[in-house]
């Protein structure tokens, strides 16, 4: 039997980071992630698995160190908080660019700027139309409870590798900073010197007289050779998106309404759900569990069979443009969110769907 | 059975470990939990408050806003959750301290002077057993043995040596709880 414990999300996540066997944290400082880097010092990984947990100078030192750690073909990641993950943008564009896997936490607070400490979901955007510069994608999943957070490193670890791309894990203060009952799985041993060799046969693993040298960049001057290389990159983006779309659904079968949420508003719409058919409204739930690749198919099949669409988010309303591009506008979408640290209550929801979508 | 409990007082008086010892004791009877801490401005201003949630079903929403059973600790927490108490449901207060009492005629009100009883036995640093052992009168979700086991998790091992001290806790809360209304 897998063990049972009680942690918080964010200790969820570190973790199971290291029954990945990840190779390499490094982090720098802020709440709502903290434990995160907290989590992974105590329990001094680099004298059991020899896995290194570093606490960089900055954010922009971490995500260039996990560039580093990525390029010699290690299990490496970071993770920050909204405006920490800001400073990791660049580093991100370079590692998309130079086509390397790893592992990226976002637990999300309240933006723009500083903001606040408190749980939010306005990164959607950066997460998943970008964030740093050039035409790239990341995949992003966004956990809904602390098995996911745990799961979801493993996870992370293995599509950043079978795609040689940065997996973003979206989550938000909620997420990280609850305690759930989670299952973890056995420890996974590290790469091995002739595994990275065998797996990662780009990576700068050191140079032997039998093949020509690695090179690592995402620089191309030639503009028609980084014209070719773009066109590559968007074809493992749509490999991702026909392969990779992630979603769960709640009670959709006899739905005549729907609610699309994601992390903890799909929880809280979960219950707004029950609440709702508890009052005789037939309303379900589709839970994007890859924010990209979006789950586009299914929302378009179920818009064919509900009168009307509530996306509910932790922001002003970014999901919700990529749910109305998913149905074409063929049928009604309406946004419902509080923002700034506030978190809505199921019955809050409720009342949106009754006002913006049941009623209007 | 869902229950749905807040656990709110000042930082310090134990509040964030009773509820993981109540929610690590659910896990070991084998039922979902969440618990889930305010960590903001609030937590910075010296209060302390957890939810947490026992049910036999998997859980939806780890936030909420109206709780079967409040346990209260100080006064800024019984202003704040009072209101928040089902209809029908339970409040347990500690009466140290507090000047303006619960005023609801629809829920049931209990009392239990756990730091008057933790200071004359010298047992400060149980005082949130004695408190759980209140609550654990009244509503006996979770078995003996199970609070046992949760207890043996929540705990470092080099702690376990105090959880002998930790159940004489629990057993004298059981026995100052008070009722001051009962609907």
């Amino acid at each position: 039997m897998k063990e049972l414990r009680l942690m918080k999300g964010n200790e969820a996540v570190a973790e199971a980071a290291i029954r990945a066997g990840c190779d390499g944290y490094f982090g720098y400082p802020i709440t709502p992630q903290s434990e995160i880097m907290e989590y992974l010092m105590a329990q001094q990984p680099e004298k059991t698995t020899g896995m290194v947990v570093l606490q960089a100078e900055s954010e922009v030192a971490a995500i260039n160190m996990v560039y580093g750690g990525a390029s010699c073909g290690k299990r490496v990641m970071t993770s920050s908080s909204s405006p920490g993950i800001s400073l990791k943008q660049e580093g991100i564009s370079y590692i998309a660019g130079a086509e390397l896997p790893c592992v990226i936490v976002n637990v999300v607070r309240g933006g723009p700027g500083l903001g606040t400490i408190q749980p939010s979901q306005s990164d959607y955007f950066q997460s998943v139309k970008g964030g740093g510069h050039g035409d790239y994608r990341l995949i992003v999943l966004a956990p809904a409870s602390v098995q996911e957070m745990a799961d979801f490193a493993g996870l992370g670890f293995d599509l950043a590798f079978k795609y040689r791309n940065p997996v973003l894990i979206l989550s938000d203060g909620v997420i990280g900073q609850m305690m759930e009952k989670v299952e973890l799985d056995e420890f996974k041993p590290r790469f091995t010197k002739e595994e990275i060799a065998k797996n990662t046969p780009w990576a700068t693993f050191g140079k032997t007289d039998d093949r020509e040298r690695n090179i690592i960049t995402s620089l191309d001057l030639d503009s028609a050779k980084q014209e070719k290389h773009v066109t590559h990159l968007s074809e493992k983006y749509k490999l991702m998106e026909e392969n990779e779309v992630r979603f769960e659904e709640f009670q959709t079968e006899d739905a005549e309404y729907l609610i699309v949420a994601y992390g903890s508003s799909a929880r809280i719409s979960q219950k707004a759900v029950d609440i709702a058919r508890a009052k005789g409204i037939k309303v379900g739930l589709l839970r994007p569990i890859t924010l990209f690749p979006f789950p586009k198919k299914p929302l378009a099949e179920l818009a064919k069979q509900v009168k009307g669409i509530l996306s509910v988010e932790m922001s002003l309303g970014q999901m919700v443009e990529d749910v109305k591009l998913a149905v074409e506008c063929k049928v009604k979408v309406e946004h419902f969110g509080r923002y700034g640290g506030i978190i809505p209550t199921p019955d809050e929801v409720v009342a949106a769907l009754e006002q913006k979508i049941i009623g209007g | 059975m869902t229950e749905e409990i807040i656990i709110a007082g000042f930082g310090g008086q134990g509040v964030l470990s009773m509820g993981k010892i109540l929610a690590y004791s659910g896990i070991m009877q084998n039922q979902e939990v969440s618990w889930m801490p305010s960590y903001g401005p609030e937590m910075r201003g010296g209060t302390a408050n957890v939810a947490v949630v026992i049910s036999d079903e998997r859980i939806s929403s780890p936030v909420i806003n109206s709780y079967d059973t409040a346990i209260i600790l100080n006064q800024q927490s019984l202003d704040k959750f009072e209101s928040t108490v089902k209809p029908g449901g339970l409040l347990i207060y500690d009466p140290n301290g507090i000047t303006h009492h619960p005023t609801r005629k629809d829920i049931n009100i209990y009392t239990i002077e756990a730091s008057e009883e933790a200071g004359k036995l010298g047992l400060m640093k149980t005082f949130n057993m004695i408190v759980l052992g209140g609550f654990l009168k009244l509503k006996p979700l979770i078995q003996p043995e199970f609070i046992h086991k949760g207890l043996e998790k929540s705990l470092p091992a080099r702690h376990h040596k105090l959880i002998p001290e930790n159940e004489k806790a629990i057993e004298i809360g059981k026995g100052l709880i008070k009722a001051v209304q009962v609907l």
